[in-house]
This record gives structure tokens, C-alpha cells and sequence, in this order.
């Protein structure tokens, strides 16, 4: 009984250490990115490799969900002979809802399982310890720019899942259903208004910060964490965490985001 | 200000959590000496040079390089000591993502704003000393343990540092390229007038490269002198050291079998 106790006790003092951790991470970044000098290249490189290379997952997932929307709407407002308003259900669903949520799980099981897993075997092989030896700041070297990627790569994937997903709807409700065009793509731009856009938009750059933030602190932190001296086990294990926690912050913050801004 | 010595470690203890790792720690490297800290495995080698390196906090004590007490010092001076060191870690710590030249041109890149030429020369002058000048462009997993330790000390060196730091160069490697690598130190030493630090356990590069030996048993520090002082020390841990005497279990045998039977904790 009291092994359980001080368990959970160990637990609860860890999880503070790592949230605490994973703060002062995210303003340690945010002031070093203030000075020179500045990793343009880097960024630019993170970018490609967390936005451009998410491109095919993206639109495969913002089509199909897309399609799958337009069907089951379709197939619910036929009862209520409401299929008009198709275009307005599912413009709203993705833009406010299904487009940052999608697009953030879409990129935390691609990029930030690999962003984990690379500075955590980087921790492991001592190449942090390098860095800090070759005085290189390895928290603005490796980590600043993957985060920067991540804030400005997800608005911009999310902007390309709503467009493939509305066209997704679109292909299932107009073409293969029947749905009129003009009532899908005019009751779509009466509905739609700059507020679920600006909700749609907050949401994804907020989760961009919060999936790469947590992704690489898992990773960076893995010496600090009690996996840190298990070597290719602490990382998988390391990862694993990473990914259902970016995960369920993102859904946890899809409705502080909506209920606040809603 | 500069002293006499390029390293002073004064009183210093180690902890991790409740356990002492190292215990009243006293050292002084000299400049231009190459200092081998020697000892068995969990002596506190590794933690020590972890701690010279700024890499881990000690409970208490100093640790003055190049006059800096780097324990109690800001982050940034901290930096701008790191900028006059090299540290060849024990398994290279190349950056997987970058050719060997790349991984070298690091440090000048980010600290100095040469042009691109002398980058590329210097690169190519540290590569030939330590015989990597043909594996320029190979990435660091297509090396093999010695090339990486090689690749890893021509980083190490690119900015001509007044530090040099070893972590057990001739581990896993064959007895000709450790013999190699020990001739490369020393070459080192001798042609750039570094002090060098290495950490190993192998006594034949030991006894190869060491102006002076440090011996740590247990967490503590055993013996600092010469390898001729250290040859005829009489303390029973440097002989056994030495000789590798193996170490003699004397516990109670009603404690030992309580040891072997008792709940996990």
C-alpha cells in the first residue's frame, strides 16, 4: 500500500518536472530566438521536413475524411430533407473543428514521433553533450527551429486539409450524389464566416506550438526522465509518450480553444 | 587571469540523488601536460570529466579553468570558455546527419566568420593530421570505431583549442590503431602545445601519453604523479590497478546471504 502511494507520489512529482521542464523550455527558446544569430537555414530545413513532407499524408487524410463527411451528412440531412445546407456542415465541421484536430494528429504521427526520436538518440550519444562543449546552445540549435517549423508549418498544412476536404465533400455530395453545386458552394460561403476562420486558425498555430514543444522536449529531456539510462528503449518508450501526449493535449485544447473563443 | 595551471579542481564532491559518486576531489593540470585520469570501471572517471566539462553540477567544490571557476560562473562565460576547448568524445558523438567535413566545419561555422575556402582548408589541414583527409565525405556511420574517434578529434581540434579532452580514446579499438591514436596525442601536445586531458582505463596508452597520471578508486582520488611515481607507488589500489589484481569480495557471509535473499525495496 504505501509502495503504491510513494508510486504515485513519484509519478505526480515527475509529470510537474516534466510540464515545469517543458515551460521553461518554450520561454528559454523564445528569448534565445530574440539573438543572434539567427537560423534561418535550419528553419527553413524543418520546415520541409515537418510541413512539406506531411503534404501527401495531409491530403490523403483531408480527402478521405472530406469524402467520409459528405456521406454521412448526406445521408443524415437526407432525412430531414435538409441536404441544402451539406456544403455548410461540412465547411464548418472542418474549418472550425476537424481541420486543426486532423491536421495536428496527422503531424505528431510523422514529424513528431521523428523529431522525439531524433533528439533523444541524439541525448543518448552524447551528441547534445557535444553542442554544449562546442558552445553551441543545443537547445537554440536543435530545438528552436523545429519549433518555429512546427508554428509555421501546421497553420499552413491545415489551410491545405480544409481545401482537399472540402473538395473531398464536395466530390461525394455533388458529383457522386447529386447535391446541387450552387447550394453546396453557395450555402458554404453564407455560413462560413471570418470568425471560424480566425478559430480554425488560432487553433492550428497553437497546436503546431504545443505537438513540436512537447515532441521536443520529450526527446531533449529523455536524460532527465526515468527512461533517460535505457538507452534505445528509453527512446521508443520516450517517443511513445511524446505521441499520446501531443495527442491528447491537442484534443484538450480543442475545446479550452473553442470554449474560449466560441 | 591565467595561473600556472590550466585545470585546479579544489574539494569537490559529486552526488547523483543520495548516492556520492566523487569525494573530496583535489587536481591540478598543468599547462602543455597531457594528465591521464585513470581508474577501474565506476571509479568516477567518467563523472569527473563530465564536471571539468561543465556538464554536470557538482554538490560542492571548484573547478577553475584557465583561471575561471566554471562552477560558479554565468552561463555565458561559460560558453566563452567552451570556445577555447575541444572534447573528442569515447564513441566520436558525430552528428549522424552530416558528412565527417561537415561535422568538423561546425565549430568554425557557427564561432567565426571565415569565408568559405579557408573553412574548406582548414577542414582538409585538420583531417590529414589525424589521416581522415580521404573520408572527408563519408557520413559517420560509414566509419569504422577508429576512424569515428579520429574524425571525432579533428572536431575536436579545428579551432585550435588551449583544451584538449579525451574520453577513453583506445576503448574497443584494436591495438594498432590505439597505438595510433596515442601517437596522434602526443603529436598533439608536442606540435600545438595543448594541455590534454584523457580519461581511460588502458594502461598501455597510459603509460604511452601520460606526463602525469591521476588515479581514482571508489570516488576518490588515489594518486597524482609521473608514471615512474605511480609505477612504484606502494598503495594497494594502484598496484592492484596495475597488476589487475582482481578485486576481493570481503563481505560476511550472513550479510551476503541476506543481500541474496531480502524483498526488493
Amino acid at each position: 500500500m504505501i509502495k503504491a502511494i510513494s508510486n504515485l507520489g513519484s509519478y505526480a512529482i515527475e509529470t510537474i518536472e516534466q510540464i515545469g521542464r517543458t515551460f521553461n523550455l518554450l520561454l528559454i527558446i523564445a528569448w534565445k530566438m530574440c539573438l543572434p544569430p539567427y537560423q534561418i537555414f535550419p528553419i527553413i530545413k524543418q520546415i520541409y521536413f515537418i510541413g512539406a513532407r506531411s503534404l501527401t499524408v495531409i491530403i490523403i487524410s483531408g480527402a478521405t475524411i472530406g469524402m467520409v463527411l459528405g456521406l454521412q451528412f448526406y445521408n443524415t440531412l437526407e432525412r430531414f430533407g435538409s441536404v441544402g445546407v451539406l456544403g455548410s456542415a461540412v465547411a464548418l465541421s472542418i474549418i472550425r473543428e476537424l481541420g486543426p484536430v486532423m491536421t495536428a494528429l496527422m503531424v505528431v504521427g510523422r514529424a513528431g514521433s521523428a523529431i522525439c526520436a531524433e533528439l533523444g538518440i541524439m541525448r543518448i550519444t552524447e551528441q547534445v553533450d557535444a553542442l554544449e562543449c562546442m558552445a553551441i546552445p543545443p537547445d537554440k540549435y536543435l530545438v528552436a527551429p523545429k519549433l518555429i517549423a512546427g508554428i509555421v508549418s501546421v497553420p499552413l498544412l491545415n489551410f491545405v486539409f480544409n481545401v482537399v476536404a472540402i473538395g473531398g465533400g464536395y466530390f461525394v455530395g455533388v458529383i457522386m450524389l447529386g447535391v446541387g453545386e450552387g447550394s453546396y458552394v453557395n450555402g458554404m460561403i453564407d455560413s462560413v464566416v471570418w470568425g471560424d476562420v480566425r478559430l480554425g486558425m488560432v487553433k492550428s498555430i497553437i497546436f503546431g506550438m504545443l505537438i513540436t514543444l512537447i515532441c521536443c522536449a520529450k526527446g531533449f529531456y529523455l536524460h532527465l526522465s526515468q527512461y533517460g539510462s535505457q538507452g534505445a528503449e528509453g527512446v521508443s518508450r520516450a517517443t511513445t509518450d511524446a505521441v499520446v501526449i501531443s495527442s491528447v493535449s491537442v484534443l484538450f485544447f480543442d475545446f479550452l480553444i473553442g470554449a474560449l473563443m466560441s | 587571469m591565467e595561473t600556472a595551471n590550466a585545470i585546479e579542481i579544489r574539494d569537490l564532491d559529486v552526488d547523483y540523488g543520495s548516492r556520492r559518486i566523487l569525494s573530496d576531489i583535489n587536481i591540478d593540470i598543468r599547462q602543455g601536460e597531457i594528465m591521464v585520469i585513470m581508474g577501474g570501471s565506476g571509479s568516477g572517471k567518467s563523472t569527473l570529466l563530465r564536471c571539468i566539462l561543465g556538464l554536470k553540477k557538482p554538490s560542492a567544490g571548484h573547478i577553475y579553468m584557465l583561471g575561471t571557476d566554471i562552477c560558479h560562473t554565468s552561463n555565458k562565460k561559460l560558453y566563452g570558455l567552451r570556445e577555447q576547448i575541444g572534447v573528442a568524445f569515447q564513441g566520436g558523438a558525430l552528428f549522424t546527419s552530416m558528412t565527417v567535413a561537415e561535422n568538423i566545419q561546425l565549430p568554425l561555422r557557427e564561432h567565426t566568420n571565415l569565408d568559405e575556402n579557408t573553412i574548406q582548408i582548414m577542414t582538409r589541414i585538420k583531417l590529414d593530421m589525424v589521416n581522415m583527409l580521404p573520408y572527408e565525405n563519408l557520413m559517420p556511420s560509414e566509419l569504422s570505431g577508429g576512424m569515428k574517434k579520429r574524425a571525432a578529434l579533428a572536431r575536436a581540434i579545428i579551432m585550435d583549442p588551449k583544451l584538449l579532452f579525451f574520453d577513453e580514446p583506445s576503448a574497443g579499438l584494436d591495438p594498432i590503431t590505439s597505438a595510433e591514436l596515442d601517437e596522434l596525442i602526443v603529436m598533439l601536445k608536442e606540435s600545438m602545445k595543448m594541455t590534454i586531458v584523457v580519461v581511460t582505463h588502458e594502461l598501455e596508452s597510459v603509460f604511452a601519453i601520460a606526463d602525469r597520471i591521476a588515479i581514482l578508486g571508489e570516488g576518490q582520488l588515489v594518486q597524482v604523479g609521473t608514471p615512474e611515481e605511480i609505477k612504484s607507488s606502494t598503495d594497494e589500489r594502484v598496484t592492484g590497478l596495475l597488476n589487475r589484481t582482481p578485486r576481493k569480495n570481503n563481505v560476511d557471509k550472513d550479510v551476503h546471504i541476506e543481500r541474496l535473499t531480502r524483498d526488493k525495496e
